[in-house]
């Protein structure tokens, strides 16, 4: 088949990165062509800044390579602009005579700076801030001169007066508005900024109304005139008023535009052949100027050059970050509120802290923060994805908890840290590394972060110091995927709950039929949807779907966990803490028949053995006896108890025999990720059911349940969800929690990430307010956990996952 | 010249799953795809010596399961961003018997 002709006219951030993305999607598709008016490949406009403050070069700003464009078979038109359109011959034509033929045009033309239109502005020295040209001749300018003016007190002007100080100049912003950055800051924060500016050397004059500019002799800009009559020396003048969407070329070819190229939510012109994005295109009335939202354009304009067709873009909310070294900031969504809308604040002036979150009908609109921005990423997460907060109104502004609590060192403002200083504690990786990376490779998401160095890939404790340094780095171009539409994984479109409705509604039993029915991309999944699946299938339908133990991480194939030499630890299950001389015996006796290197004692009150050979393994559980205690497993663990009221004498309730009777009555059961539960006899709390995804404390008058708490990675109190009186009910409502957990959870999220997600009042209206539901849930996993075999009873051992194949028994059939 | 050997039979091996052979030179990973293509890595992943045997096997590709990351099976390499290289051994098959060249 012949292939079709894409023709692209731009070569920049948004362009390329949709070539990018149709190159993954349709390698061979189109030819592809394309047109930049500038003599560079494709660079990171956004670390202009960087290179003007001298932090890096414009070799490492390179995004793709010229090698990059070879290797795709990409005709690239370096220096050439597009001067002409003929949409009836679909031909276009560069300045030079160069023309190219396309089936489909992708215009990602960008955007110009605006020059105000004042007397002077075309002296020498009076430039905007937009490429590598600009960059330059800033560059160029410091060396030789003293005076330089910046117009325009907004994100770029900032930077761009920023990196002229750095490189030596006398610097002044002068700004029309009575505060800096006003799109992004409030009065308060503007003011904190401003004055932080003013320590690093720079100058303002706000509410000041540019008259003319001066020149010399020599035609060169030598001073800036004011509207009030004042007058300052300027050898060099940078516009940064604002960007005006590049639409000469389309208008000239009779394409609409309205302030930008009107695209619909396809990126589709009103050409149909003709598509746009990036900082050209005007979306439901919107042109946007920031690098995240035109890699979400990229993305489904892609989809639909690929000829696949469903995606669609309907706009961004954006996030803003200063690039400036030293300066914490951060603005997103709506922050000047009204009257629907209610505001929390917090200014600390002597600190240099300021924090103002807006509300609206219990929804976080809008977060401006100064000095301190370490839940940023966070507050624009939930921004994004719409979420009630009416549950954490009362400690949304101390910002989420889990940052800093473990492998770190209780770290959790990223920029007051060192390069050399450790952020996942995990593998290693200091943040020098991680702004490195950011920078030479060209990351923009923290999926990319994680692949490229590890950083938070493995606990993901570190996550929040992650996403604070990519933000502080890329500044505008961070934006967290908003959580609701998270595919599960890079083989699918789906979400988790897309996901597990089809597996319900549509009654799915395999992997393959799940996989088929929902368009995987990859012939067998990945490492990562894999297990899910497997879950979710058992989950929804029990006893019908078959397990898939390949589709399982190898600890739960092997029933025992594997250590770093290969070997495995098992732990036997000890119902509720509580042993035999019979069962210690035989633990004795195994450990010295298999030489047995190391036996601890576990937090969850039972015995660990460790360094055991994986071929060993069904010959030791034989001779223990005793069942699995699925240490290994996203699945029941152990239930911690104390000795209670049998033996105590503060014990009011006795939780030994509670914690005996919950662990039989939810072994062997599967979960999303690993499951604990601790049983107290006092409120003196000795089990520590505290921190347990279920926790139950005994009290005079009965117990009381408490869920989702967690001790781990991110420490967690478990929040109070019934109190009740007697042990039927305590079985009850444990095991309705368990089964909604199951059944709702994402894979691999504890019970803390669960009901933080939900809110604990939804789990109470499900369980507490709703008997039916809560008894329904409660037989379902009865009826889930009914004939669960012990994976351990020699019976139930696949042999052939334990043995060694021998080369020596095989030698005699040695061929020539 | 290869020094052919035969270590297995297709059944052996679990489609999507892997055997471990011990031989003089270490333990070997044989790996089947759900094509039923045979593969042969050195059992150490190039990382920190992961056993890629117990990892879970994806189109052709293994991921390892200390730190998950991925190996190529045809060739033994790291999926990009990662770089490292875990040996590999020629296989043949005749019929569903398993051959693997060790010279």
């Amino acid at each position: 088949m012949k292939k079709m002709k894409l023709v692209m006219v731009g070569n920049g951030m948004a362009g390329v990165r949709t070539l990018e993305e149709l190159i993954k999607l349709e390698p061979e598709l189109y030819d592809i062509t394309v047109f930049g008016a500038e003599p560079y490949p494709n660079y990171n406009r956004i670390m202009l800044s960087p290179v003007l403050a001298g932090e890096q070069g414009i070799q490492d700003i390179i995004l793709n390579d010229l090698a990059w464009y070879k290797e795709n078979n990409i005709t690239l038109h370096l220096n050439k602009k597009v001067v002409r359109i003929d949409r009836s011959k679909k031909i276009v034509y560069a300045e030079d005579g160069t023309e190219a033929a396309y089936d489909r045009l992708l215009l990602a033309t960008g955007s110009t700076p605006f020059i105000l239109p004042v007397p002077g502005s075309e002296l020498q020295g009076v430039i905007g801030y937009r490429d590598i040209h600009d960059t330059n001749a800033m560059i160029e300018a410091a060396g030789k001169y003293q005076h330089a003016v910046v117009i325009g007190g907004g994100l770029l002007g900032l930077e761009a007066a920023n990196g002229l100080a750095l490189r030596g100049m006398d610097v002044t912003v002068v700004h029309i508005m009575p505060w800096l950055m006003e799109r992004q800051l409030d009065q308060s924060s503007a003011q904190m900024l401003q004055k932080s500016l003013e320590a690093k050397g720079l100058k303002f004059l706000l509410e000041k109304n540019t008259q003319n500019l001066v020149g010399d002799e020599g035609g060169r800009v030598k001073a800036i005139r004011f509207k009030d009559g004042t007058e300052i020396p300027a050898d060099l003048i940078v516009m940064a008023v604002g960007i005006r969407p590049n639409t000469a070329l389309a208008e000239s070819a009779g394409i609409h535009c309205n302030r930008g190229i009107v695209v619909n939510d396809t990126m589709q012109t009103y050409d149909p052949s003709i598509y746009a994005v990036g900082e050209c295109v005007s979306h439901r009335g919107t042109a946007y100027g920031l690098v995240a939202p035109l890699f979400d354009m990229a993305k489904v304009c892609a989809n639909h050059l690929a000829r696949l067709g469903i995606a669609r873009y309907q706009g961004s909310v954006t996030s803003t970050k200063l690039k400036v070294t030293g300066i914490d900031l951060f603005s997103a969504g709506d922050f000047t509120g009204g009257d629907a809308t209610d505001e929390i604040l917090m200014h600390d002036a002597g600190g240099g802290v300021y924090k103002k979150l807006v509300l609206k009908d219990d929804k976080l609109v809008g977060a401006v923060m100064y000095g301190d921005t370490k839940d940023g990423a966070w507050y624009f997460q939930m921004i994004r994805d719409g979420k009630n907060v009416a549950d954490i109104r009362d400690h949304l502004m101390f910002g989420q908890s889990h940052l800093g609590n473990s492998g770190h060192a209780g770290q959790n403002s990223a920029a007051l840290m060192a390069d050399s200083m450790e952020v996942c504690g995990c593998n290693g990786v200091c943040k020098g590394t991680i702004v490195k990376a950011i920078k030479d490779k060209g990351l923009f998401t923290l999926e990319d972060v994680r692949k490229h160095t590890k950083a938070s890939a493995s606990c993901g404790s570190c996550t929040g110091l992650v996403e604070q340094i990519l933000a502080s780095t890329v500044g505008g171009a961070y934006a967290p995927q908003a959580n609701a539409v998270k595919p599960m994984c890079g083989c699918t479109e789906h979400t988790h709950e897309d996901v597990r409705r089809a597996i319900r509604e549509e009654k799915l039993l395999s992997i393959p039929q799940a996989m088929q029915f929902l368009n995987w991309s990859t012939p067998n999944g990945c490492a990562s949807c894999r297990p899910a699946l497997n879950y979710y299938l058992l989950c929804a339908w029990p006893h019908e779907v078959q397990d898939d133990p390949q589709s399982r991480f190898i600890n739960e194939r092997a029933h025992g966990n594997i250590q770093k030499d290969g070997t495995f630890s098992i732990v036997p299950r000890m119902h509720g803490g509580i042993t035999t001389a019979a069962q210690l015996r035989r633990i004795a006796d195994v450990t010295d028949k298999y030489n047995i290197p190391t036996v601890k004692v576990t937090g969850g009150q039972r015995i660990d053995l460790f360094g055991i050979k994986k071929e060993d393994l069904p010959k030791v559980w034989a001779d223990l006896d005793m069942d699995s205690g699925y240490a290994y497993g996203k699945a029941l663990r152990t239930v911690k108890t104390c000795v209670g009221s049998e033996w105590c004498r503060f014990g009011v309730q006795d939780s030994t025999q509670m914690g005996i009777d919950l662990e039989y009555a939810l072994d062997r059961m599967w979960t999303p990720h690993k499951f604990k539960l601790a049983v107290s006899g006092c409120p003196r709390n000795c089990a520590e059911a505290a921190i347990k995804d279920v926790g139950i404390i005994g009290v005079d008058s009965g117990w009381e349940i408490y869920v989702a708490g967690n001790g781990g990675i991110k420490t967690e109190v478990a929040q109070f969800l019934v109190k009740v009186k007697t042990k039927e009910e305590v079985m009850e409502y444990t095991l309705a929690f368990t089964q909604l957990y199951r059944e709702e959870a994402r894979y691999l999220d504890r019970t803390v990430h669960y009901v933080e997600r939900v809110g604990i009042d939804y789990i109470k209206q499900r369980i507490n307010e709703d008997a039916a539901n809560r008894k329904a849930l409660h037989e379902r996993l009865l009826y889930t956990l009914q004939g669960a075999k012990n994976p351990w009873a020699s019976e139930n051992v696949n042999a052939r996952e334990f043995a060694t194949l021998k080369l020596e028994a095989a030698d005699t059939a040695t061929t020539a | 010249m290869n020094n052919w050997k035969q270590v297995a039979t297709l059944e052996d091996i679990p489609p999507l799953g892997s055997r471990v052979i011990s031989t003089p030179q270490g333990d070997i990973a044989l790996f089947r795809t759900a094509e039923n293509e045979v593969f042969a890595l050195l059992d150490k992943c190039p990382h920190k010596g992961g056993h890629l045997s117990q990892g879970i096997v994806f189109g052709k590709k293994v991921a390892c399961p200390m730190h998950n990351w991925h190996i190529q099976l045809q060739d033994g390499n790291a999926v990009a961003p990662d770089v490292g290289c875990a040996r590999n051994y020629p296989v043949k098959m005749e019929g569903s018997a398993v051959f693997i060249s060790l010279a």
